[in-house]
């Protein structure tokens, strides 16, 4: 799988401006919403559900990255975006390093298969240093998406 | 020491395979431990103590991952990582598995 496949290029975000989890979750899905690939009246739904996975355990995996994500029923197909915060936010993460990259994610909950194929993207890329540490010192959206799509085109990652 | 790392194969057995919850109890276990341990298909295989690499992995239900562990303590560390996957990593509320295996 690669970014293309579940990343909505409209709703990146270079310049979170949210300096809590909750807020930049909410911004997060905002973008995706702004975008038309959410609907309106799960908006405050899908955030609750990220917060209350949240409380099962940071989705914060280190390296000052993060992929908070849901199931929900009203998405048809995983859908997901890209911020990032210039200051960072405090995550509660795994490693306590705050969080300036985050790839947000809401997939249908019978298809299991296409978020594990989404976290083994993020994650198989995010390895490449280079890779995550342009992605967080990136300044405008189409910074980021150039940098998804070269790593679509394997310009970083052997494997 | 041993001279050889001890390994064993086990199988991710939850519907939702090997997420980022699991992932995170299969490294808290294996953080536990003082032996190194590597955790992956055979012939590919990543550190069992890093989330990122357990997440590279994208082993969904079925897989079968070789994990190999080197030092004192091999032995206990392999057994309580494998009581994690057998015990499909109490992966509660959760639907059961509708899409087949993923080939990867």
């Amino acid at each position: 799988m690669k970014f293309a496949d579940f990343i909505t290029t409209k709703a990146i975000r270079a310049d979170l401006k949210a300096q809590s989890k909750e807020a930049v979750i909410a911004e997060l899905v905002q973008s995706l919403l702004d975008a038309g690939e959410i609907d309106a009246d799960q908006h405050d739904d899908i955030i609750a559900s990220i917060m209350k996975r949240e409380e099962l355990g940071s989705t914060g995996i280190g390296r000052g990255v993060a992929v908070p994500h849901t199931k929900h029923p009203s998405v048809q197909k995983l859908v997901g975006t890209v911020g990032i915060s210039e200051d960072g936010v405090d995550f509660d993460s795994l490693d306590g390093e705050r969080v300036q990259l985050f790839f947000l994610l809401i997939s249908p909950p019978e298809r299991p298969g296409d978020h594990l194929r989404a976290l083994e993207n993020i994650s198989r890329q995010l390895r490449d240093e280079t890779f995550c540490r342009f992605l967080k010192q990136s300044k405008k959206t189409k910074d980021i998406s150039q940098l998804l799509q070269e790593a679509d085109d394997n310009q970083f990652v052997s494997g | 020491m041993n001279n050889t790392p001890l390994t064993r194969t086990v199988t991710v057995r939850n519907p939702q395979g090997l997420h980022a919850r699991p992932a995170d109890l299969v490294v808290r276990k294996a953080t536990s431990y003082q032996s190194l341990i590597l955790i992956g298909r055979d012939g590919e295989l990543v550190d069992c103590k890093s989330i990122l690499s357990l997440l590279t992995l994208g082993a969904a239900q079925g897989t079968v991952l070789l994990i190999s562990a080197d030092g004192d303590d091999a032995e206990e560390a392999l057994d309580s990582i494998a009581q994690l996957f057998d015990a499909g990593f109490d992966d509660k509320n959760e639907m059961k598995g509708v899409e087949p295996v993923a080939d990867m």
